[in-house]
Formats: structure tokens, sequence, C-alpha cells
């Protein structure tokens, strides 16, 4: 087409796209809340609300018959941070707060604990999981193990030996060493409530324009459809930016989330995130062209595939390789691993710039299909 | 006023020689809509002669709009061109449209910013030099009358405020065309006065070239070319004066002292040689087929005392003719009803009762003639139970004897500080069909919303069949019909299920509802299109599916709120027609209107402003009322017109 | 009565199910994002590469590392040579933990002295971290066990003997399922109902409806039957899918389960009815069901315990009937709890139900425009 025709200056239409984009989003008091409001509140909710790190776990003590020696043993778990423990007469009633939800496990010492304890074969501990949560689960019985291994140790201390194990497992964690789970999940956060915020800001914007007719106006004036996209996505990118500022100001003052790459490398980052995720707010309002469906498919592709698929929470890893597939078009999979990486690890070219990569190759495609959806007709 | 001054000059295209400044030639375009294929535009050609207006006018899904979008660039065409100043519409649309200005049906607003914002953000689009822009806003804040208003958001002005910001806008940068897709929809009359003003000066002092299409055919009449089109075909083209002249001799203004205006233009529409007959307050305007003499005692014996007088033609007029022309044409050709979303017009749905040639005054009108297409040719309508007749005969509209069916004493609505509705009163009685007519913005919908139950007033009473709604038991609301602005149906069902739907939440079941949606589907011609998807009708279909809905609970009250905004004079003919069958079996009729020529079928008018009763009573005085020496015949729009300037100014005084 | 309440939700079926692309949303997702979900919510670590830095020639290492590679849970993907080669791998992402055992390794351990395993652990996701840890300490503990037998060490005085009620191998796909079932319900209920006073309000049907006879109680049962109905279905049928397909056991009564999917059917339509009636625009319905949606699925006990929240956070939950519902679900599921156990997580949702609708008609009559 011959541009060249047209009065008047691209950067001249473009100023008045974006004002007018402005003007709206001061106007209408729900974007900026979207932009603002959302990150502050829901970060706090869920920066405080989750966490994986299971201290104070409810657990039953059954001690049939008290003595020095199941005093010892159970004094391990009473000094336990991870447990908060109450005694139970009998292993029935135990049982029976562990299916009321009064307990997790139950640990169980037997009548014959004292006496079996010096026999060749030893005395046995008896430790009732409740499975439901296999995670939980898992953990309890790894405290447990912890627990009984340094009973283990003090009782050889006691009796002045050193307490033999063949081999010995050392672990050394990087990155976050005491497993801070707030530390990992706090940046996953950032990257589903970012998503959940692009999303928003633009699912609605184009389908608006095309229900209150302002859309056919705009397109009878020299405007091509670049700038009308690059008149969309610049003025909400700036008002998520904004969000994304304090979201990440959160995490580091508030939530104590280290920072051990640079600050820009993190914003470059976020910023090429948060292009993907206008992005494809636009296409939803593109292709949807009415409120009501663009509506329903942003609630549906937003937030469950970031909260599940973007290994926020679930290794991506151990899913099966179908659904390792469908993550790769998941776009917070690919700010998660950045913000986790730059927040604990450090400028790690090596995993930042593929990643990097990808989203804007994601950005790039989300881009090009609403270029081709949303062309200057209005069929 | 001052002389609009040339800011940026229209280019001098090439075509301005010849003094054309658009060429359509052979424009076909169709759409899928569902599984169907719509044929919008049919191998249309015809020319807009440089700095003159040229009315695009036809009925509904005629494809006026389509035309407008095509000519913009918006959409390509299936076939044939459009050739804009000399450029393709379709393959050099940019170019087109830095060139042309164009007003879609909602005015392109953006109701959030406000007029000054709207203005620059166009100006910006359009490439209007910073330099250029002090002085072109103050000449089209001046034109537009918007100065005081520069502030305000554009979604708080007044409809008539908004379509002047949306011309504004549109010539932010001087077109050399400008194109207006329907212009006054759902504006007063008096906004209308003013838009026409403004575009006539562009044309006189610019010479911009001006293409609009319109329902309104007292505008069309203004135009100095019309286009006349239907159903995708072009029918007739040319001056309206030459248009209209064509009828000289047809028209007729008759009278009967004592007979009831309603049952007069029944007979006389069911009369054979008879096109068309409209009520005009207390007289009734007959349009003959042919321009022979005739004898209106003969054709109309029930009515004694009968006095025609021959009348001037209007536009209106020619336009009737020719429509109902083509569609006795197609007719002929082919007997089988296609399902378009148009179908034919003038298929005629009279079922001469045979008895009704007799019958005195007052017998109800069961039978109600919409429009005559053949004498010859009256059609049976088998199963089709009579509208019902909850009265018995004698009393009738004009018997106003009886206890009031509306009342409302000092009625308010207050919106923070702002009084919506002020102060009102007034009743309507049995059978009475009251108009409330007002500016934009006066508190005519507010007024509705309060009658219906929908919002509860501030201040004052109101009772409706001696019930407030608000509070009544819900069995009370069953005794009202209401028909909002926007014709509200459920788009994506179809009309059968629409009908269903409203049928049954007004407790009509079994046997009953059955008897009453065939009475529906035959009544109101929509049982072609009974699996249709509503949404997918034409708006002239949408606002009987509306009406319909609204019936099918045999209402004692109907509320009708500007129940024919956007609708085609075809379609509004019927509609009133139907409106006055209603009216006369007793049904009370409560309708809005910026229509002036409709206000004339009411019994009895309020106008409003402001949230004020100006002047309530029969057309007939409130014309008189506005009888000076300088206007010895004022029309209903001049009366309107002249009492809300006198209003204003007292506004100003005060 | 009956009939205008039957003809009302008639037509909301089909105004939602006459739209192609209402349609396929409705129908389609769900079931997607069940399989994907389904698969995608476990913490339980499959192939988790690590590397392998082995400065022993020993046997003892080499049957260590043998274990290793023989878990599910491990994947050996590089074999290094030098502790420089450790940080890039690890920074990089290519493994996840590193295991280096030193040159004395065998050599140590057949003297009776302890041999230290090093590992590293990777611990940007710190769960994943600990997840690993737990198997890796769990293949070591076989290992030391299996040697003290071999070479006539002395046993430990006592030994644990875990058993695990409900879920004996722990699958932690079992407790996520359940919560999958809930999240799907929950969403399709959103879906269907927050948007639709909102779109009749714009659309002008709304006001169209209070001029009929209709009451607001009946306005509210046509409006909720349809949610109600389209939830009870899609929550059977990805119950069977979990069931049949996921082969998640279902211990408890069906009157059990469906009288809570029920209860929680009825909050979630009243919650969606409720936001729908204090919109005005589709937007603002759109933001609140993401508003009420997002806390309600993260605060629910879903992934995370509610017991390790803050107590304030912990209080919020009282509110969330997701939070019931998803005791409900893994109680009846996976543990068979009777119904009268369960009382306490009903109540809550009735209560939080018949209050949102109360609000719902409420605003049906008194919300201004």
């Amino acid at each position: 087409m011959n541009s060249d025709m047209r009065p008047g200056s691209s950067r001249m239409r473009l100023r008045g796209l974006i004002r007018k984009e402005f003007l709206q989003i001061v106007r209408d008091p729900s974007s900026i809340a979207i932009a603002f409001l959302m990150p502050i509140f829901l970060l706090l909710l869920f920066g405080y609300g989750v966490s994986l790190d299971s201290e104070h776990i409810p657990l039953a003590l059954v001690v049939e018959q008290p003595n020095a020696d199941t005093a010892d043993f159970t004094a391990e778990f009473d000094q336990s941070k991870y447990f908060v423990t109450s005694y139970y007469a009998s292993t029935r009633e135990a049982e029976q707060a562990m299916m009321a939800g009064r307990v997790n496990a139950i640990v169980v010492l037997r009548r014959d604990f004292a006496r079996t304890l010096r026999r060749s074969d030893g005395a046995t501990i008896q430790l009732i999981v409740n499975g439901v949560d296999a995670n939980t689960g898992r953990i309890i019985s790894g405290y447990v193990q912890g627990a009984w291994g340094s009973w283990l140790a003090h009782a050889a201390q006691k009796r002045g030996e050193v307490l033999q194990v063949p081999v010995q497992m050392q672990q050394r964690v990087w990155f976050n060493s005491e497993l801070r789970s707030r530390n990992f999940l706090v940046p996953g956060l950032v990257a589903v409530i970012m998503t959940l915020i692009g999303a928003l800001l633009t699912a609605m914007v184009m389908s608006r324009e095309w229900e209150r007719g302002t859309m056919e106006a705009l397109l009878v004036t020299p405007l091509s459809m670049r700038e009308v996209i690059i008149g969309k996505l610049l003025p909400y990118f700036i008002l998520g930016m904004g969000g994304l500022v304090l979201a990440v100001g959160m995490s580091l003052f508030l939530f104590e989330v280290p920072l051990r790459g640079s600050l820009w490398v993190l914003f470059a980052a976020s910023a090429l995130f948060l292009v993907t995720a206008l992005s494809m707010g636009l296409l939803i309002s593109t292709v949807a062209r009415s409120q009501f469906v663009a509506g329903l498919i942003a609630l549906i592709a937003t937030f469950l595939p970031a909260f599940l698929l973007s290994g926020f929470i679930f290794d991506i890893g151990s899913m099966p390789t179908v659904v390792q597939v469908i993550t790769h078009i998941v776009a917070a999979r690919y700010y998660v691993a950045i913000l986790q990486t730059v927040f604990l690890a450090g400028n790690v070219w090596g995993v930042i710039l593929p990643n990097a990569l990808a989203l804007a190759v994601l950005a790039a495609v989300f881009l090009g299909l609403t270029w081709r959806n949303a062309h200057k007709r209005l069929e | 006023m001052n002389a609009v001054n040339q800011v940026t000059a229209p280019p001098a295209p090439a075509s301005r020689d010849n003094g054309v400044a658009l060429v359509v030639s052979q424009l076909s375009k169709s759409f899928l809509i569902g599984k169907r294929r719509i044929q919008a535009l049919h191998d249309v050609s015809f020319s807009v002669r440089y700095g003159v207006v040229t009315g695009l006018v036809g009925p509904d899904a005629a494809g006026k709009t389509t035309l407008m979008r095509l000519a913009a660039g918006l959409l390509v065409p299936d076939s044939g061109a459009i050739s804009v100043l000399g450029m393709d519409a379709a393959t050099e649309s940019l170019a087109v449209q830095g060139t042309i200005g164009y007003m879609p049906q909602r005015f392109g607003l953006y109701e959030d910013l406000t007029v000054q914002e709207n203005l620059d953000l166009y100006a910006d689009l359009q490439g209007v030099p910073e330099a250029a822009r002090a002085e072109r806003y103050r000449e089209l804040m001046h034109m537009a009358g918007l100065k005081p208003f520069a502030r305000r958001l554009a979604g708080q002005l007044s409809g008539g405020m908004k379509q002047k910001l949306g011309l504004a806008c549109a010539l932010v940068r001087q077109p050399a065309l400008l194109l207006l897709d329907e212009p006054t929809v759902g504006v007063d009359p008096l906004s209308r006065r003013e838009l026409w003003d403004i575009v006539y000066r562009l044309v006189r002092e610019q010479g911009t070239s001006v293409l609009l299409t319109t329902a309104y055919l007292d505008e069309a009449e203004r135009c100095d070319d019309v286009v006349l089109l239907h159903e995708g075909r072009l029918l007739d083209r040319g001056a309206p004066a030459v248009l209209r002249e064509t009828m000289r001799g047809h028209t007729y203004r008759v009278t009967v002292a004592g007979m009831d205006k309603r049952v007069l233009q029944n007979r006389i529409a069911q009369a054979p040689g008879v096109m068309d007959a409209l009520i005009q307050g207390d007289h009734v305007r007959v349009v003959m087929e042919s321009d022979a003499p005739v004898d209106f005692a003969a054709l109309c014996p029930a009515a004694v005392g009968i006095e025609a007088a021959a009348v001037a033609p209007r536009f209106e007029d020619s336009f009737v003719a020719l429509i109902k022309a083509k569609t006795r044409g197609d007719e002929v050709s082919s007997a089988q009803m296609t399902t378009t979303t148009s179908p034919p017009l003038g298929r005629a749905t009279a079922e001469g009762s045979p008895q009704s040639g007799g019958v005195p005054a007052g017998v109800p009108l069961a039978a109600v003639v919409r429009e005559r297409v053949d004498t010859n040719q009256v059609q049976q309508r088998p199963n089709v139970p009579p509208l019902p007749n909850p009265l018995p005969a004698g009393e009738r509209g004009q018997d106003q004897s009886a206890r009031p069916v509306i009342e409302v004493h000092n009625l308010q609505r207050r919106f923070g500080s702002f009084y919506a509705v002020n102060n009102i009163s007034f009743t309507v009685s049995r059978g009475e069909v009251f108009g409330l007519l007002g500016a934009n913005g006066a508190g005519k919908s507010t007024t509705f919303r309060m009658l219906c139950g929908l919002l509860p007033p501030s201040g004052g009473t109101l009772r409706i069949a001696g019930a407030d709604l608000r509070h009544a038991a819900a069995a009370a609301r069953a005794r009202i019909g209401y028909m909002s602005q926007k014709f509200s149906l459920y788009e994506n069902l179809s009309v059968a299920e629409n009908l269903r739907f409203f049928s049954s939440a007004y407790d009509l079941s079994g046997a009953r509802r059955r008897q009453r949606m065939d009475w529906a589907l035959q009544e109101f011609e929509l049982a072609s299109m009974a699996e249709l998807t509503s949404g997918d009708l034409s708006l002239g279909y949408k606002q009987r599916l509306a009406l319909a809905c609204a019936l099918m609970h045999e209402p004692e009250i109907l509320f009708l709120d500007e129940p024919t905004s956007g609708v085609d004079p075809l379609a509004r003919r019927e509609f009133w027609s139907r409106i006055n069958a209603l009216a006369g079996q007793g049904v009370t009729v409560m309708v809005t209107t910026h229509f002036m020529e409709e206000a004339e079928y009411c019994d009895r008018l309020a106008i409003m402003a402001a949230g004020e009763i100006l002047t309530m009573g029969t057309p007939g005085s409130i014309k008189a009322q506005a009888r000076t020496a300088a206007q010895p015949e004022p029309t209903m729009e001049d009366a309107f017109v002249g009492l809300i300037l006198a209003h204003e100014q007292q506004g100003v005084a005060a | 009565m009956f009939g205008r309440i039957f003809a009302l939700v008639l037509k909301e079926f089909l105004t939602l199910l006459k739209d192609k692309r209402t349609r396929l949303v409705l129908i389609g997702p769900p079931l997607i994002q069940l399989m994907v979900f389904g698969y995608a919510a476990t913490f339980d670590l499959k192939n988790v590469p690590f590397a392998v830095y082995n400065e022993d020639r020993g046997s003892a290492a080499r049957e260590l590392f043998a274990d290793f590679d023989g878990a599910t849970s491990f994947t050996p993907v590089a074999e290094i040579t030098h502790e420089s080669e450790i940080a890039p791998l690890v920074d990089g992402k290519q493994v996840l933990m590193v295991i280096h055992a030193g040159p004395n390794f065998s050599a140590e351990l057949a003297a009776g002295r302890p041999a230290p395993l090093q590992v590293i652990v990777d611990g940007r996701n710190s769960n994943t971290a600990m997840l690993a840890i737990n198997d890796a300490s769990v293949i070591v503990d076989r290992f030391n066990t299996a040697w003290a037998q071999s070479h006539g060490g002395a046993a430990p005085p006592a030994h644990i003997e875990m058993r695990a009620w409900f879920n004996p191998n722990l699958e932690s796909r079992w407790f996520f399922l359940p919560g999958i079932v809930g999240i799907l319900t929950l969403l399709l209920t959103m879906l269907v109902t927050a948007l639709s006073v909102a779109r009749e309000r714009e659309q002008g049907t709304f006001d169209q409806l209070l001029v009929t006879p209709l009451r607001p109680v009946e306005i509210l049962i046509g409006k909720t039957l349809p949610g109600f109905l389209i939830g009870m279905a899609e929550a059977s049928v990805i119950m069977l899918a979990a069931v049949f397909w996921f082969k998640v056991p279902l211990l408890g009564s069906l009157l059990t389960l469906y009288t809570g999917i029920a209860l929680f059917l009825l909050s979630g339509v009243g919650v969606g009815l409720m936001i729908s009636s204090f919109a005005t625009t589709q937007q603002q319905g759109l933001l609140g069901a993401f508003i009420f949606m997002v806390p309600a699925i993260i605060l629910s006990g879903f992934a995370t315990p509610i017991r390790n929240m803050p107590e304030l956070v912990q209080d919020i939950t009282l509110f969330n009937p997701m939070r019931y519902f998803l005791l409900v679900l893994r109680g009846v599921f996976l543990e068979g709890v009777p119904f009268n156990l369960l009382i306490p997580q009903f109540w809550p949702m009735a209560l939080i139900g018949v209050t949102a609708f109360g609000i719902a008609g409420w605003l049906f009559r008194h919300r201004m425009y």
C-alpha cells in the first residue's frame, strides 16, 4: 500500500492512539486496579499464604509403657520444630484422631520397646502416616527418620561410642541452602500473577472496541494495522511494567528473596515476558470479537496453565512426555525458569538465553497471529 | 455564523473535472450468516456528484451500510468496484481513508474521553498539522456548538451532542468526501435540524461532497440527489423533487367529522385503489395508486360526510410507491417467498373479514390492513384467531370517562443531585395512545423505567392499573407489556424460542400457548423464519418479534420505548397500524418517539425537557399553540422545536 | 410458577448451548485440562537428571551408583571427572543433582569407617530439591542396610516400620486428582454464571425479565439450575475419568460424594451469580470471577497445605468453599470418610451458598444503573 499518500506521520498517529489509550486507562480505574492493586493483593495473600515448608505437623505419639528409653525417644519429637506432638493412650484413639484429621501421623512405641531395644534384632518403631497427602506423608517419613537418626546418635554418644553408618550422605543444597520454599514460590507467583495481569489488561480491549463500534471509526482513519497493534500494546506494557516493578520490589524487600543475578537482566526478561503475555491477551481479544467469548477464553487459558504447567509448583521434568510438550506453549514456563535462576542462582546465560529466546518466539507467534486476524477490514 | 475557513484545502482529484466524487460500478457483495449466504448488494451502479448532498435511502437490509463500508474501504467487493475521488476503495484503501471523512452508525466516539480529547485523537490519526489545529478546533466547536462542553466526557453528552461531536471528528481534517451512515438515528428533531444546517453549510461554503444514509424520508427530501436501494438492488435515483412529482395528483387529505381517525384510516386503507393511508393529527392522508380523480364517498361508503382535498405530494409517497411496485413485481414473478433477512415487504396479510365493509364504528379491528398490495388479491388466512377484544364495543379510545389506567402524580427521580425526572404528573385513560416526546436526555426513558417498576421513584406516586408495579404482586406485572429501546431479545435463540420463552414467562402453557404462538407467527409474518436465529434478523423483523413477545400475554397496557428507532419507514407504518388496532381494542399504549409523524398517531402527547413536562394535549392543540403569523400551518416538528427552544432560552434567562 | 421456571431454565440452556463457541468452551477445555493437569500435577519425581562424579575405582561405589541408575526417580545424564565441571552443569540446569564419591570411598567403607557421599542439589526449586534428597537418602539407606547385612555390621537397636494409610505407595497423583476435580468444577460454574446476569444487563434483556411476572426467586432458580446441572454432569464425567483412567480409588459412598458436589455447586453458582449481579459490564464480571477464583484455588489447600499458612490467611480460607470441597473430595475418594464425619464441611458450603444467593437476588432488583 502506498502509505506515502497518507497525511500526517506515523509518529503522530501513534501518539494520538497511545494518548487515547492512556486517557481511557485513567478514566476506568479497573485497569489501574488490575495493574497495581492486584499484584500487591495477590502477592501478599500468596506470599504469606503459600508455603511448602512442612512445619508444625500434628503428630500423635502412642507410648504404651512410658519409661526412660521412650522418654529419650519422644524428646526428639517434642523438640523438633517440624512436629506438634500430642500423646494418646492407645493406638485406637490415635487412629480415630487421624481419621478425624486432627493428626497427620502416628508414632507407636510398643509395650516391649525398652525390652526389645536391647535384643539383637532391635525394637520396632511403628509409624503410620496419612497417605492422602502423599507429599506431606513423605516429608513426615523423612523427618521421622531424621529424628530417629539423631536419637541413635545421642544414644551412641551416651555410651561413649560413635555411631557407625557405612555410607554417610552429605547433602549440599546450592542456591537455597535452607530449602526455604518461599524463595522459589515467590518468583513463581510473580510469573503467575503477571500472566493474569497481562491477559486481563488486553483480553478485552480489542473486543470492546468492536462491540462499542469505535473500531469501525478507527479503521477508516489512515491508521495501519501495525500502528493499531503497537498503540494497544505500548500503554498496557507501561502499565504492566509498573505492576511488575511493584511485584519484584515486594519479592526483594518484603519476602526477602535474595537476588543473585543483576537487576537489569531481571527487568529485560520481565519486559519480554510481559510483551508475550500482552500479545496473548491481544490475540484472544482479536479472535473473539465479543467480550463474552474473550472473557471465557481468558479465564480458561491463563491462570490454570500458568499455575500448573509452568514448573512453578510441579516439576516439569517429572511430567509425561506429551504434557511436557504442551508446557512449551505456556509462556510462564520460560519466565519461571528465568526468574528462579536470576533470583537464586545469578546471571546464568545458559538458562536465561534459551528461555528468553523461547519467549521472544512465542511473542512473535502471538503478534503474528494477531496481525493476521486483525486486518483492516470488517469481515 | 462564521464562515468556516479553508484550513486544509481538499485535494483536487482528477475526477473533479468531470464532477463525480464517487463511482459505483456493477458492485456486488454477499455475506455468510450462519450457513446462509446473504446477497447484500447486487450489481449496483451509480455515481455521486461532486459538491452536493446525496442520500442513500431504502428499507431495512437494502444494503445501505454495506455500500458505505465498501466506499470507506472497510469491505472488499465480491465483484465490481467503487472509485472514490479517482482511487479504488478496495486496493488503495489507505489512500482513500486519508481523504474521506466517515461517521459510522454509532458515531465512533470514545465515551470515556472528553470532547477535546476525542477531537485531539482524530486530529492525530488524520494527520492534521499542529499549527492548523487551534484554528480548526475553534471553527468546529463553534459550528457544532460544543464550545461550552470541551471538557465534558463524550458519554455524558446528549444524543444530539454526541452526533455533532461525531461529525466534528469526521471533519477534523477537511475531507473532500464525507460519508455519514445513519447520522440521525435516535436523535431528537432539534438536533437533527442543527446537523442538517452544518452539513449544508459545508457543502455550500467548502464544496464538500456528502453521501449519507437515512431512514427519515423528510431528510431524504432535503438531499440534492437520492439513490434508492431495495434488497441490494438499485431501484431508482434522481433529485427528490423529480421523483416526488411523479406522484402529483395521487395525494389527498381526508376528514370525516365525528369519526375516529383510526377507524377512518382503516376503512380507507382497505378501499380499492388506495396505496397508502396515514393518520396525520385529526385527518388521514391518502395516496392513490393512480392519478385519476377519486370519489371518496363511493370509495368508502361507511364514512358519512367524508371530505377530501388534494394535497401536494411528498418524496415519501414516491418511495412507498416504488417499493410497493417493486415487491408486487417480485411477488408475481415468484409465488414462493424465500427466506432472506428481508422478505418482500408487500405481502398482503389482509384477512378481509367479509363483514368489515358494513359494520359501524367501534367494532374491534381484528383485521388490520397494513398495506394494500393488490385489491383483487386478498389472501384468506386460515386458523388465525382475531385479536381478542377485552372491551365491549363503544368503550373506545375517545371515551375517556373511565378511570385512568395510568396515574402519575408529582413523580421525581434523582441521580445524585441531578433530577432526571422532576415533578411530572399525567394520567392516561383506557384505550388511549399517549406519546412522550422530548430531546435526548429529557427523562423519557427514566419515566418509563419507573412506570414499569424497574427503577424506584425518588418522590411522588404512580399507579398502573391501580397498582405500583415495584411493590405489587408479580401477577400485576402480567397486565403490562414492555418493549425497550434496544428490542431486547435473546439474540442467539430462534424466533420461536423467544416467543415460547416469553409466553411461558407470562404463565401461558399448553393449548393456550400454542394458540398464541400461532397467532404471533401469523400476525407478524414470522412463520417462515420461526427457526431462524433472532440475532440474524433485520432490524425491522427484530422489532416485530420484540412487539410480538410483549403481546403474547395480551397485556392491558403497553409500554413502548422508542419502538421505531432505526427502523425503515415501511416497517414503521406496519408497526403503527398494529398499535392502532390494539388501541382500538382498548389496550392502553404509552410510547416515546423521535419521529414527529408518529406523534401525530397519538391521542395525546406530553413534551418533556430536562425532566419536566412542557406541555400536554392532543397533537392538534399542541400544533395550534405554535401557530404564529409567520407559521400559519406549523408542523409537529415546528411545534416541538419551538417549545424546546423557548424552554432553553428560559433556562438561560433564569 | 413451575412453568415459568422451566421456561427460564430451558432458555438459559439454549442461550448457553446454541452458540458453537460457547459450547466448545464449556465442554472441551475441562476435559483437556483434566488430562493435562491430571498428569502434570504430581510431586513424584521421575527421571531427575543427575551427574556422576566418581573418583573411586572400587566396586562399592559402582554398586551404589548402579542403585541410583536403577531408580525411576533418577537418570544419569553426565559423568564428570573434575570438580570444576559441577558448577556449569548445575547452573545451566542440565542436572538437578551431582553425586560425588571421593577417591577413598571404597577403601573407607571396606575399613569399616564411614564413607562420605556428597550430594549437591540445585535448590532453586526447594520442593523438588527436598524431594530429590529424600529419594536419594532412601537409596543410600537401602544400600547401608544391605551392606551392613552382608558385611556383618551391627544392626541399629531400633528400626522404623512405616505404613501409609489410604495411599500405601504415597502416590501424589491420588492427592491432586480430586483437587483437580474441584478446580475444574469451580472453573466451569464460574464460566456459566459469572457473566450470565451481566450479559443480560448489557443486552437489555434483564429488564425484559424483570417486567414479566417472574419473581427474583424464580429468576434466581432459573439462573442457578443450568450452572448446577452442567456442573453436575461435568463433575461426574471428570470423576469417572479420575476413577477409570487415572485409577484413583473411590472408597466412600456416592451419596456422600454427591451431597458434597451439590453443596459446592450451590456455593459456587451462588458466588458466581453474586459477582454477576454486582457487575454492570461483562468486563467487571470477568474481573470479579478472576478475583474470586485465583485465591479460591491457591488458598484451598490444593497444592500447599492450609496448615502452613499464617493464622490470618487461615481465617480467610474459612470463607472459601473450595477448602471444604477439597476435604470432602479427598475424604470420600481416598479415605472413605462416612457422611456424618463430613457434616462440618457440608454446612459451611451451604451457608456460603445461601448467603450469596440472598445477596444476588436482592441485587437483581436493587442494583442501580
